[in-house]
Parts: C-alpha cells; structure tokens; sequence
C-alpha cells in the first residue's frame, strides 16, 4: 500500500524552512476542512460538488506523493460527475491516510 | 540575471491556500517576478484588475461558482495567463485563449515553474512598448458591456455582438455572433440596460441591434437568417433612426 511523504514538501521547500511550517500550517488547516465538506456532500448525495471536492483534495494528495491514490482519485471524481459511488471505500481509505499522516506532521 | 530587466508584475488566483503559498513560494524564487497579490476568487481579482495594471496571471481553472474560463472571459485586455490546475484535460480549451502561454499541473515543481515563467516572459518583453492592461478602460463599461446572471455565472455580453433579443415567457434569450443565452428577465430590464445608439424595440417580443440589419421589406427586417415583424407603432422610430439615402 501506498504511503505518503514528505518528498515534494521537502522538493519544494529546499532550504527555507519557514515556508515548509507555513505550507504544514496551511495544509493542516485546510486538509480537515476539505475532507469535512466532501462528507458532507457525498452524506447529502451532492455527489456533482462531491467531484468537486475531489478535484481539490486530489492537490493534497499529488502533494503527499501518492501517485496511485492520485489517480485512483481521478477516477473517482469522474465516477462522482456520473453519480457512481463504487470507490468510496477505496477512497475514504486514502483520507483516513492521508488525515492520519497530516496530523503527524 | 540582467540587472536592467523589468520587473513582471504578477497575481495568483486560486481558493486553496496550499497552491497560492506554493505559487507564491515558487515566484520567489525566479528573478524579477513580483508578486503584488493574491486571491482566493476571481470576483476579488476582477476587482483588482480594474484599478490595476499587471503582467501575468496564475489562475487556478477550478473555482466555486466562477471558474478560471469564466474570468478569463469577463477581461476586456486580459493579460498574459499561466493556468494552474490539476486537470490535464483542460488542455486543448486552454490553448484556444490566446492570452494563455502555458499549463501547469499541480503539484508544480520549480523547473517546470520555470519554463512556463519563461515562456511568459518573453510575451510580456515582446509588448513592453505597449503595456499589458487589466481590464480598467475610460470607456464607460456600461455602454459597451452588460452582465447576465445564467446559472450563477455572471457572464458578461458585449453590446457590439447582439444583433437580437427575443421574448420568451419568463426569459428572453439574447442572441449575439459568439452564441445565445437564455435569461430570466424581462425584455423591459434588458431594454434599460442597453444603449439607444444601437437597440430599438421593434415588436413586443423583440428588440434588435438595428445596425445589424441587411434589409427592411415591409413590415419585417431581416437579421441575420432571422425575419423579424415590426409593429405598425415602431416603424416610424425605426426610420428614423436609420441612415436613409
């Protein structure tokens, strides 16, 4: 299974270790929020602005070097557009991993 | 880095704090590119960009309710543009705008950064006598412009385009030579929008551009492939208006 890292944070980053706090900062704020409003769309059957949360979250995950989960996250943003939920366990999975990973950070 | 070069003043467009502190951060790192602002949604840049000059946007494509596509469209002189997105399928639309020199899909990485900035560079450097302008016009916008409300988009129409407005029901649709849009309004609201110099209501149901007409033919005129009938009580106004040898 695939982990995620810090590899583009660090990549990005190189020296200035002020914007890397600043980034974590950013992305421990925003993380939460995303994945609460996908939820919450996807509890309400939103499932169009669902894909759109997606879309979004996809960022973080390119961000945590999950290449696979990336793409498993296109997928499912597509199947969001045409109302198909058969990934959301696939994909809750990749949150929780990826929430469990922020949070460390 | 040539000391002399000018500096290329920049904005950043995107609603997730993560990619505009990335961007940001990138920007910091390529000489002579000054970023003077950033925003969480193109309403706030539209406001920017009308009492601002700048050089070069980053614009995020996805954003709620406006999206990078619809902002690029309400810019009368839209600048040079870089999108930033992370969908690849945006590709082959992007590249139809003119004002678009390159694509970034997040998460960008410097070299990649660096290549799209370059490219920008050298739009912005081929026009330097005549400088890139945000939409701020003397032109009053409101004689050449007007904004619809179409599924929440603002979306801004530009007089010089409609040739016919047209009753339907609760709504009219306004036809112009990019395409058509349907409104929920009254052809009475619209009527006050636009500019006597140009528009005539014609028929209860219709109001033309009469300096798109080609031919007049009792009581009907012809726009485009549209026949149009004009009231008995119009047609005196109509005449008059029109530039009879």
């Amino acid at each position: 299974m695939e982990q995620p890292n810090c590899s583009y944070i660090d990549e990005i980053s190189g020296d200035d270790l002020e914007f890397r706090n600043t980034l974590i900062g950013i992305m421990k704020a925003e993380w939460p929020q995303e994945v609460d409003e996908y939820r919450g769309n996807f509890n309400d059957s939103a499932f169009a602005k669902a894909a759109l949360n997606v879309h979004k979250i996809k960022h973080k995950l390119g961000m945590v070097g999950l290449v696979k989960d990336y793409a498993l996250a296109v997928q499912f943003e597509n199947d969001l557009k045409k109302g198909k939920t058969e990934k959301t366990e696939e994909f809750e999975a990749v949150l929780n991993k990826v929430s469990d990973f922020i949070s460390q950070l | 880095m040539n000391p002399k070069t000018k500096d290329v003043k920049c904005i950043i467009v995107d609603d997730e704090a993560a990619a505009r502190a990335i961007v940001r951060h990138l920007c910091s790192q390529v000489d002579h590119l000054k970023v003077v602002d950033d925003f969480p949604n193109a309403m706030q840049a539209i406001k920017f960009l009308n009492k601002n000059e700048i050089d070069l946007i980053f614009l995020d494509i996805h954003m709620p309710d406006f999206t990078g596509f619809d902002f690029i469209d309400t810019l009368k002189n839209p600048p040079k543009i870089i999108l930033t997105t992370s969908d690849k399928n945006f590709a082959i639309e992007a590249f139809s705008y003119e004002c678009i020199v390159d694509y970034l899909v997040k998460p960008i990485n410097l070299p990649r950064f660096q290549k799209a900035v370059q490219k920008a560079e050298k739009f912005v450097s081929n026009v330097d006598s005549t400088p890139l302008k945000s939409n701020a016009s003397k032109v009053d916008p409101a004689e050449k412009e007007m904004f619809v409300n179409i599924d929440r988009r603002l979306i801004k129409i530009e007089f010089d385009k409609v040739y016919l407005i047209e009753a339907k029901g609760d709504y009219v649709l306004i036809k112009t030579e990019d395409k058509n849009y349907t409104v929920h309004t009254t052809l009475k609201k619209i009527q006050e929008k636009l500019p006597e110099s140009s528009f005539l209501k014609v028929h209860r149901s219709y109001i033309i551009n009469y300096r798109k007409i080609i031919d007049i033919e009792d009581n009907s005129v012809l726009i485009k492939k549209n026949v149009i009938h004009i009231s008995r009580s119009n047609r005196p106004e109509l005449m008059k208006r029109l530039n009879l040898l």
